[in-house]
């Protein structure tokens, strides 16, 4: 009987991303490779070497989440990183000179002994993709010279215009090609064309049961609570090539289906308004956000950060000019009226009735447009926002009593809206 | 007045006043002007359309205020001051501006143009090892020049883009021998007066910029060259500004014997190669032969060992590193190129540059104690 017979999608989150790690460390124990990669990077060609992947960015929203973040980033602030620099990259470069240094010594320093960071090994290899931001570049760049190991890039230009051109996916294809020939170098085999075609087909899988979860937030009152998509979505980001994900999320939509046809909701009777949250989280603070929305009964049902992961394509294009799409059509990597059709279409979808913007000290690709992004969606649906000052993972940027008093009002608008409406 | 100075001098009015720069080509030949914004641009093809190219660089110690609105206190101080502008109409004369979108404020900030002049945006691939990626950046480079022609209604041929080339190419060659000559002659060419001949050519025709700097160089090439009794460094960052900042560097005799400044010797770096194909696919080539930028992507991250190597061909005594104030892209590099000074014993000093500041004396005693130890 397999051990995860009988499991709830919570529990299954909770194993499969701890087997997700350990994955890596048997993989490097066993000396096969383990490679780090950016977070919408595709997965498909590493997987289908047996590589096993690592994800910074989840491994720093975790350290984030678990209360590490200060230690990592005193240990990158030491090497000469500015507080500007992106507060993943920076908790993740922290994290890697420790575990360099472990490694160069055989002794680990004591503040990775004290972290809360989930152990996973150094890489053999790196993979990004600027396609959530070139901070990813610049990151990985730094971690291949760190390491002196190598750097895949798979680059999707900005996509200043829309529909996405059909030469932007043939230069993306290409890159797809080359990063296979790399592969091939550093594994010295061949790549199984065969296997990787299993692997696209089981990330596609993944991404239904993905997307089957966001879906159930179109009800109204919604039996999804939108923070779960946060708390889901590491396996999106780190298992979405693997079952460990298709599983989880399987079991997660048939819950919340039955959920729903049982008339048991999320806020079981509670939910009063609905909103949008645009951003990523606050991890550091991500209880603090979601009760203080949950006391004023505002339940969130659209957010267009998990869906970056809806990386639907078709597995048996051989151009791979459709997957090429799939990770350049983020819509944060597209011009900024494509960027607000996203976001009107997921606050249609999730019937809310207004958006909290996360000003993300760490993000400049998701805080620059911030202003003008909800300028036009106000006059175009009328719903009212507010914008809040926070950090992905530096936890010294979030103000507790700002956010407080800035939902309060918007929540006071949103139910006067519904108010008026009545 | 020596020719010199009087050379010097008008390069710095040009670079001083670049709003009357473009009224007086205005006047000349009855076209106009387009932006370029940071880092790299096609220029050429407005060049060869027959309009004046203008850097926008930001401004110098302006408040900001108007774009407060718009972006929030952490954006890059340039496209602060850039904001600003466009918010008081400062750049509405312009007939278009051309953005490049090399990092994520960029790819914002050509999303959200607040003046009235079109705003033309490519992107430059980054995987710039492939053929595929040139490929992608022609048909970028088309674009560009398809949207050019229709604001401006002119056609760019072919022969008119080769002229632009070569006549680019051979500003890029005077302004390398200019950076010689002003690390050999410290004395004539002081702070002040590189970054100007630097900035000038931003607001110039480069072939009349290319004689005033042929002009220049070939005076000060006819005087023996003087020993320096000062201190020498490479500088490196977006741009080092305002002339308050270049005079500190005077006043403690640092000269600067090369740069990496992407405002200045970045933009002289590689030249359009002759060689087989279109004027638009040896362009993009010349992105692919592009090193040692933060907005660059090199997995191999070689802008350290061009640095270190650039203080040893100039026998600099050291670099000094002006980071531009919210610029992660060079904040990133910044790790790297430090440890890699250190192993090499290379001496570096890192310095703020933030545009909206007018107070330099902070930087000063930092250059005077740095100084003080080379």
């Amino acid at each position: 009987m397999s051990l995860t017979q009988g499991m709830k999608a919570k529990q299954l989150l909770a194993y499969f991303q701890g087997k997700a790690d350990q994955d890596a460390r048997e993989a490097k124990a066993r000396g096969e490779l383990v490679c780090w990669s950016a977070s919408v990077a595709p997965p498909e060609f590493c997987v289908t070497m047996g590589i096993a992947m690592i994800y910074p960015e989840t491994h720093a929203a975790g350290i984030g989440a678990r209360k590490g973040a200060m230690d990592m980033l005193e240990v990158a602030d030491r090497k000469g990183y500015n507080v500007d620099c992106c507060s993943y990259g920076r908790v993740n470069m922290g994290y890697m000179e420790c575990l360099k240094e472990a490694a160069i010594t055989g002794v680990k320093p004591e503040v990775l002994v004290n972290s809360p960071a989930a152990d996973v090994p150094l890489p053999d290899l790196v993979i990004t993709c600027n396609n959530i931001c070139n901070t990813l570049l610049k990151w990985y760049e730094n971690l291949a010279a760190e390491l002196d190991i190598p750097c895949i890039v798979i680059d999707v230009p900005f996509n200043h215009t829309m529909p996405i051109p059909e030469y932007a996916k043939a230069y993306i294809a290409d890159q797809f090609r080359n990063a296979i020939s790399q592969l091939e170098v550093i594994c010295g085999r061949p790549f199984d064309w065969k296997k990787f075609k299993e692997v696209k087909d089981q990330t596609q899988r993944s991404v239904y049961h993905w997307n089957r979860i966001a879906e159930m937030a179109k009800y109204k009152p919604s039996p999804l609570n939108g923070f779960d998509l946060f708390n889901y979505m590491a396996l999106i980001v780190a298992c979405r090539s693997l079952d460990y994900a298709e599983i989880t999320f399987k079991a997660f939509a048939d819950e919340l289906e039955e959920n729903l046809k049982a008339g048991i909701y999320a806020f079981k009777g509670a939910e009063k308004t609905r909103f949008q949250w645009e951003g990523i989280a606050v991890w550091p603070h991500l209880g603090h956000t979601f009760k203080s929305m949950k006391n004023l009964n505002s339940i969130m049902t659209g957010t267009a950060y998990p869906a970056l992961w809806d990386l639907h394509y078709d597995a048996n294009d051989e151009s791979m000019h459709s997957m090429a799409e799939a990770y350049t059509r983020i819509y944060i990597n597209t011009c900024l009226q494509n960027k607000v059709e996203v976001l009107l279409g997921i606050m249609e979808k999730g019937q809310v009735d207004g958006t909290v913007y996360h000003l993300n000290r760490s993000c400049k690709l998701m805080s620059f447009l911030n202003v003008e992004t909800a300028e036009i969606i106000k006059e175009k649906n009328g719903l009212p926002y507010v914008s809040i000052d926070g950090d992905q993972t530096d936890p010294r940027v979030f103000s507790p009593a700002q956010f407080d008093t800035r939902v309060q009002a918007l929540v006071e608008m949103m139910e006067a809206n519904m108010a008026a409406a009545e | 007045m020596s020719r010199v100075e009087a050379i010097l001098s008008q390069l710095k009015d040009v670079a001083a006043n670049p709003k009357k720069a473009m009224d007086d080509y205005k006047a000349e030949t009855g076209k106009g002007a387009v932006g370029i914004m940071p880092i790299y641009s096609p220029e050429e093809m407005v060049h060869a359309a027959g309009y004046l190219p203008m850097g926008i660089w930001g401004a110098q110690g302006k408040t900001i205020s108007k774009a407060r609105t718009y972006l929030p206190a952490f954006a890059c101080s340039v496209m602060q001051q850039v904001m600003e502008l466009q918010c008081e109409g400062a750049y509405d004369d312009l007939s278009a501006v051309i953005f490049s979108v090399p990092c994520d404020t960029l790819k914002c900030l050509s999303q959200k143009w607040k003046g009235t002049s079109p705003v033309i945006v490519f992107t430059h691939p980054q995987n710039r090892g492939l053929e595929a990626a040139n490929q992608f950046l022609v048909t970028e480079y088309e674009l560009v020049k398809a949207q050019l022609e229709s604001v401006l209604g002119v056609k760019i041929s072919n022969a008119a883009l080769e002229n632009s080339i070569a006549i680019y190419n051979e500003n890029r060659a005077v302004m390398r021998e200019f950076v010689k000559v002003a690390a050999d002659y410290p004395q004539v060419i002081d702070a002040v007066s590189r970054h100007a001949v630097f900035k000038a050519r931003q607001f110039m025709l480069k072939e009349k910029h290319t004689a005033l700097v042929k002009e220049l160089i070939a005076e000060i090439k006819a005087t023996p060259v003087q020993p320096w009794d000062g201190k020498k460094v490479v500088v490196t960052g977006i741009l080092l500004e305002p002339n308050e900042l270049l005079d500190i560097f005077n006043e403690f005799k640092i000269a600067i014997v090369d740069d990496d400044l992407a405002q200045e010797s970045r933009q002289i770096r590689v030249d359009v190669l002759d060689g087989e194909g279109g004027p638009l696919y040896r362009m993009a080539k010349a992105w692919q032969q592009m090193y040692g930028c933060s907005l660059a992507t090199d997995t191999k991250k070689g802008r350290g060992r061009m640095l270190i190597n650039k203080t040893i061909q100039t026998g600099a005594d050291a670099i000094v590193v002006a980071m531009m104030k919210f610029c992660d892209p060079e904040e990133w590099d910044y790790p790297v190129m430090y440890r890699e000074f250190e192993e090499k014993g290379v001496k570096s000093l890192m310095i703020e540059v933030d545009q909206e500041v007018s107070s330099f004396e902070q930087i000063k005693t930092r250059l005077q104690s740095f100084v003080e130890m080379l």
